[in-house]
């Protein structure tokens, strides 16, 4: 990353290496399933199962909206959403998988690493809803059809308005180092949250371990999912917010709490969040129906409206009012590069920050 | 004399009682013998289950897991000490003395008692957070102070939040034997000539000493296993504690090995304590309680009454005033941490709590399922164990009141390893349903059943058994009609003790939940984890009021008599 800024057209266009485009781009692409839509059969079939496990790391009331929005759309169909952060969903999966526990039906997950381990094991299945066919960039779904990104989403640096001035908020991760901030920041954890997982790759990329080693000796409060910090921020319990959802930030904003995003200069670590049903779905119809439904025009724009995401289908427009994620300069992301790096990070970071 | 009958009649018709027993003791033996058993072959292997020594050394070298050795001995101490500190004082007010509103300080010890730990650690965080907690707010209000009065994210604060839900442990236990004291003791040593120093010094503090120095040790191994409290404070604290720590190794990838081995000195250590409880109380033969004494005279207080009242309140305003205050608030509150007032009070929370959060139904369901199960499985089985160790029915008793005991020395969090070793493969493969977490639960709550339920038979004398067999009757009918009856009022305190059991336990279950089989106790945990504090404070009452709820229907069930609900208090 050296310093420029992406535009939309970029990230659509796939410079921010995702999963997908760069690191399954082979010739295996052809094997994509048939992009599918929403038939009356399909509807007919998922309200026979009636039921719908979804395993998701999103911010809880932003997670079960979005489930109100899907039972609301095929009455009789009733959603479980299993929150948590990513890493800790990850962890679970494993361990049901490796006890034949199949409950999961389909999964978001906030790290898109994980989809490299779970295609790896072939445990998902190939499904390509018709508006991921037509409208997704390559970049952002499986070139196989095993997934597709369902939003994408920053982690930023905010602060509380009651406790710190516009003009002495930080305006970098640089100036996070500050003895000023020491005792008053707040972040989320790698190890729990799937978020923090890909930021703290790209922070670490950019800024090197020397940041992180400086950063965890400013007595920073540990919490654990990224959809954490914003909420304690919020509550003043500190005053700056060092990693955590931005979305959070600008719900919270829009709601009226004294908080304020920032968008480091050095450039704002991106995520996206695949989303992939599993192959063993115990109720497969009903998670293909709500995987296309999630991709629809309609439900993507109704999704960004009200959760303050980033949408990669070509028809959908940001709220007005907000900022553009075109305006933000942003790190790039690299999934591959995380899976990599996953019990490194973890390793390292628990021995900086001794949690 | 009991020997002789028992013999004459198995001899004459056929008795169900040993195979009974035995299926009792296999089952005991799965019950607690497997898991441990995994749980060394992991601790004492490699991946390829060859045998070495490896994961002993990775973590005695690694001061990433020395350091929370040592931070959990510090918390277990400290919370000990402090625990008697508190507990004998008012144990002594409530028991001995004309203190008024006695019995309303023991019904406040229970709900302190029937409190999940974690949900205090919740609502601890809402009142003393450093700067958003409603004390430091307060503080801040009332001094124009910068720094905070209270952290609550600090190794004190655990402490502190800890030993709020551990002194009614010893609370109990000084209480009771305080209760059970036989006045004429203190009597005799006041006839005698004895000042009331002298008496409390060479009577009353030796004779409860037993229970309290078994209490200390109670609050010890409860400090030193407890898993939700130092899950939701240490991490932004940034310290771990040893069951945050073998449970971080459950982290994927999944070093079940070294958590197996970093299970074991915990076992150890608890092993050691219990050994050096058995020592202490061992060699003072203190038997004085079960017969028929007078009631101990209370002491006249004087004016001192109400101030040892106002003691006592102050003392209950942190686990349960202020916590069940600040849940409250937050569960009205449209942030969690601002002072409700008629015109900014909502019913969001409550709302998002029963009509939009998914899991809800689901972990109720779930929760009371297995809280009535465990109780009543646990109930009977424990009844059974004791019946068999106070009767000495069968020449192996010891085994079989060893084996419902032994579970005391296995730390909830260890107890979740092993089972997760033992049951999510073949030929057990109960990972994944409520029976799991059943096993677990039952475990966990057999040994103090078992001791409650020993202690009162101990109180009915053989010889009404003795009475039915020689009318002919088998053990089995004795024990339905004659004994049963009796015990009625021990056996509903043991199954009320039980649910409150599985409502609060969190370490084992945290292991061993998968989406199907989530209990409450995690979905609070869970919703800590996202900072949805709101939410778990909705929960968190919700569950409060289920448990008093099941306490006080259970106690009023007329085949077992009203009035047990008094000896839920003392027991």
């Amino acid at each position: 990353m050296e310093g420029r800024k992406l535009s939309r057209r970029d990230i659509l266009q796939g410079s921010v290496a995702l999963a997908a485009g760069t690191m399954f781009a082979s010739p295996v692409r052809a094997q994509a399933p048939e992009p599918v839509a929403i038939t009356p059969d399909l509807v007919e079939a998922a309200k026979k199962e009636g039921k719908l496990i979804f395993y998701s790391s999103m911010d809880l009331p932003v997670g079960e909206k979005l489930g109100k929005a899907f039972e609301a759309a095929y009455p009789g169909i009733t959603i479980q959403i299993e929150r948590s952060g990513s890493e800790r969903l990850f962890q679970r999966i494993d361990q049901e998988f490796a006890s034949n526990i199949r409950a999961a039906d389909i999964v978001n997950s906030s790290d898109a690493s994980h989809f490299i381990v779970w295609k790896k094991n072939g445990w998902l299945m190939p499904f390509v809803p018709e508006d991921v066919a037509k409208h997704f960039p390559e970049s952002y779904r499986d070139p196989d059809g095993m997934f597709a990104t369902s939003r994408v989403w920053l982690s930023s640096i905010a602060y509380n308005t009651n406790l710190v001035k516009p003009e002495d908020a930080p305006k970098s991760f640089a100036d996070l180092l500050d003895p000023k901030w020491a005792g008053k920041m707040v972040k989320g954890h790698p190890a729990y949250s799937g978020t923090i997982m890909t930021a703290t790759f790209q922070m670490v990329r950019e800024l090197g371990w020397e940041y992180m080693e400086k950063l965890s000796k400013q007595r920073v409060m540990q919490v654990q999912s990224s959809t954490d910090p914003p909420k304690k921020l919020s509550l003043g319990e500190r005053a700056v917010m060092a990693d955590g959802n931005e979305y959070g930030i600008v719900l919270l904003k829009e709601a009226g709490q004294p908080v304020e995003p920032v968008y480091p200069v050095e450039g704002t670590p991106t995520i996206s969040g695949p989303t992939g049903i599993f192959k063993t779905a115990q109720h497969p119809n009903a998670a293909k129906l709500f995987q296309a439904w999630l991709h629809t025009r309609q439900t993507q724009q109704f999704f960004i409206d009200f959760t303050a995401q980033y949408s990669v289908h070509a028809q959908v427009q940001s709220k007005p009012g907000r900022r553009k994620i075109s305006d933000i300069k942003l790190m790039k992301e690299d999934a591959e590069g995380v899976e990599k790096m996953t019990e490194e990070i973890k390793t390292r970071y628990a021995r900086l920050f001794r949690v | 004399m009991t020997t002789i009958t028992t013999t004459d009649t198995s001899k004459s018709r056929i008795d169900l009682t040993r195979p009974v027993l035995w299926l009792f003791a296999a089952f005991m033996i799965v019950l607690i013998v497997l898991p441990m058993s995994w749980l060394m072959l992991y601790a004492f292997t490699d991946k390829a289950r060859h045998p070495t020594l490896q994961n002993f050394v990775t973590l005695f070298t690694d001061p990433a897991f020395l350091d929370p050795l040592l931070t959990t001995a510090i918390i277990a101490t400290t919370s000990a000490v402090f625990c008697c500190l508190v507990a004998a004082p008012i144990g002594w007010l409530v028991s001995r003395t004309d203190m008024p509103g006695r019995q309303t300080i023991r019904a406040l010890v229970t709900a302190s008692f029937v409190t999940p730990p974690f949900l205090g650690a919740v609502a601890w965080e809402l009142l003393a957070a450093p700067n958003s907690g409603l004390l430091n707010q307060l503080y801040r209000y009332l001094t124009g102070a910068e720094d905070p009065l209270f952290n609550i994210y600090s190794l004190t604060g655990l402490i502190f939040v800890i030993s709020c839900y551990t002194f009614p442990f010893v609370f109990v236990l000084v209480a009771n034997a305080l209760d059970n004291m036989p006045g004429e003791l203190e009597d005799a040593s006041a006839i005698l000539g004895g000042k009331a120093w002298t008496t409390a010094r060479r009577v009353t503090i030796p004779l409860a000493l037993p229970a309290l120095i078994a209490g200390a040790l109670i609050a010890f191994l409860q400090a030193m296993t407890l898993f939700g409290s130092p899950a939701i404070l240490a991490l932004p604290a940034g310290f771990h504690t040893m069951t945050t720590k073998i449970w971080s190794l459950f982290q994927y990838p999944p070093k079940l090995e070294l958590a197996a081995a970093a299970a074991v000195p915990l076992l150890l250590l608890t092993i050691l304590l219990l050994q050096g409880q058995k020592f202490l109380l061992g060699r003072r033969g203190f038997s004085v309680v079960g017969g028929k004494y007078g009631a101990p005279r209370p002491i006249e207080m004087k004016g001192w009454r109400w101030a040892a009242l106002a003691f006592c309140l102050i003392v209950l305003l942190n686990p349960v005033f202020l916590p069940y205050f600040a849940l409250l608030n937050a569960a009205f509150s449209p942030n969690a941490t601002t002072l409700v007032t008629p015109s900014t009070a909502t019913l969001h929370n409550i709302v998002f709590v029963f009509t939009e959060l998914s899991s809800t139904q689901l972990a109720l369901k779930n929760t009371v399922i297995l809280g009535a199960s465990t109780a009543t499985i646990g109930t009977i089985l424990a009844l059974v164990v004791a019946y068999v160790t106070t009767r000495r029915v069968i020449a192996s008793h010891r085994v079989l009141g060893f084996l419902a005991t032994a579970p005391v020395a296995v730390p909830g969090i260890v107890l979740g390893v092993g089972l997760f070793l033992s049951y999510t493969r073949p030929p057990f493969v109960l990972y994944g349903t409520l029976w799991i977490l059943l096993v677990a639960f039952l475990t966990i709550n057999l040994p103090s059943a078992y001791q409650q339920l020993q202690a009162a038979f101990a109180t009915i004398h053989p010889e009404l058994e003795d009475a039915s067999r020689i009318l002919g009757a088998t053990r089995l009918q004795t024990l339905r009609q004659i004994t049963a009856p009796l015990l009625r009022t021990g056996v509903i305190a043991t199954w009320c003790f039980i649910f409150i059991g599985v409502m609060r336990e969190l370490s084992a279950a945290i292991v061993l939940f998968t989406s199907q089989t989530k209990v409450l106790s995690v979905l609070i945990y869970d919703l800590n984890e996202s900072g949805d504090l709101a939410a778990i404070s909705v929960l968190g009452i919700a569950m409060l009021v289920i448990t008093f709820a099941v306490v006080l229907a259970v106690n009023r069930i007329p085949v077992f008599g009203g009035g047990a609900a008094a000896r839920l208090r003392n027991s």
